[in-house]
């Protein structure tokens, strides 16, 4: 019969999840990363990540994905493809449900299940979606070979993206509700040297308008004036919501928006259960803090299993 | 995982694999596309328990510019499903498992 307790559960095989089966496979705990997709999560949908260290040149969120999972592997990493839908965290064996009806049991539990694009939420856009509706430059781009694009948005991912489009895109114009840039100096002055991108500020898509694809935004500024802008596509890239549909939310005394709360060790609330990367309720969301929570979420998984024995 | 189950379909032979009155969903995508790679093995568990009832092939639009075209795909992974030549229904994004079932059971 197979295996369906484990000392440790990893939930999620983003950078935090990654880097905590990195250390649990190191520690030779009896471990489990459970993936649903492909390992590298949100990092998979970014085009360059220059603020990571150790990579001089930047490196692809790709190849990036690619090396922490290999370097994971190297170490045994025990992993496996499935969904978990949801979660009984009240006793000290804590229960995970799978889609394909099965159960899997731990004595503590790695939450790391991240986050993913925030939409709109404006008229118009769920129609479009694929069809000039999107939440991923990296993958799109090239479909908007010679166009003229929007992109929503101005933290990091919003500006860096839009740098990215003009690499296909003959055009692109980023619409922000306020009247500056959130993203990092070094990210704002490319785009601003940037003859291809240009800017409308104060301002948000109030909705996606089109026949068979997208032709055009309306657009609201602050001051109450009404737009409308001629485009072919539309980047949403607004920030992120939490992947916490799995997660006994109550239980983990879940913040406002549905992340989840820890100490600076990474500890939820339930004893045994840590969360790091995205998922955890928090200011900052590089992939840099993500690896390092994943690696503190392990050592704080140790403890707990020391003092449990 | 039996990916041998899920096969490449070309811009040449699409028309044929199409026509088959057996439904057949295909699932667009790119080398340089990380959700796209997320949802493989979501596609590869498919094939296996549509066996028989249904098929799946994948298409590499870096090498196939004209199918994608015709079908307006402006968004990968989108996957679009054909029955008899016609095209049913179709998902754009990394989407789940049961939404795939979904979109394949609408022509089973």
């Amino acid at each position: 019969m197979a295996t369906t307790h484990y000392a440790l559960i990893i939930v999620g095989g983003g950078p935090a999840g990654l880097t905590a089966g990195l250390y649990a496979a190191r520690a030779r705990m009896d471990h489990l990363l459970i993936e649903k997709g492909a390992e590298g999560g949100q990092v998979l949908l970014t085009d360059w990540i220059d603020n990571y260290p150790g990579f001089p040149e930047g490196i692809s969120g790709f190849e990036l994905a690619e090396k922490m999972t290999a370097q994971a592997k190297r170490f045994e990493l025990n992993s496996m493809f499935g969904n978990v839908i949801s979660m009984d965290l009240s006793a000290p064996v804590k229960i995970l449900k799978l889609d394909n009806g099965e159960s899997l049991s731990c004595d503590s539990l790695i939450i790391c299940t991240g986050a993913r694009p925030r939409a709109l939420g404006v008229p118009g856009e769920k129609e479009f979606v694929g069809k000039g509706v999107s939440y991923c430059a990296t993958c799109d781009a090239p479909f908007y070979r010679n166009l003229h694009v929007a992109v929503v948005g101005g933290g990091n991912t919003a500006v860096q993206e839009a740098a990215h489009l003009t690499k296909f895109a003959d055009k692109v114009t980023l619409i922000h509700r306020r009247d500056e840039l959130r993203a990092t100096k070094i990210v704002q002055e490319k785009a601003f040297a940037n003859t291809k991108i240009d800017f409308i500020w104060n301002s948000t898509v109030t909705a996606v308008e089109g026949k068979d694809g997208v032709e055009q935004l309306r657009i609201l500024n602050t001051n109450g004036k009404e737009s409308t802008l001629k485009v072919e596509g539309i980047f949403v890239l607004i920030g992120v919501l939490p992947n916490n549909e799995m997660l006994p939310l109550t239980d983990l005394n879940g913040d406002e928006e549905g992340f989840i709360p820890t100490d600076c060790e990474t500890r939820t609330n339930i004893p045994g259960v840590m969360a790091a990367g995205d998922i955890r309720s928090k200011e900052v969301r590089q992939v840099v803090n993500a690896a390092g929570e994943g690696a503190t979420a392990v050592l704080a998984t140790e403890n707990y299993l020391t003092n449990l024995s | 995982m039996a990916s041998d189950k899920v096969q490449s379909v070309s811009d040449a032979d699409f028309d044929s694999v199409i026509a088959s009155d057996i439904p057949c969903l295909i699932d667009f995508w790119a080398p340089w596309c990380g959700p796209c790679k997320a949802i493989g093995p979501v596609v590869e568990a498919l094939a296996d328990e549509y066996e028989g009832r249904a098929t799946i092939y994948k298409m590499n639009v870096d090498e196939n510019p004209a199918t994608p075209g015709k079908f307006g795909i402006r968004a990968i992974p989108t996957l679009i499903l054909f029955k008899s030549g016609e095209k049913v229904d179709q998902i754009t994004g990394a989407v789940g498992k049961a939404q795939l079932v979904d979109l394949i059971e609408k022509a089973i």
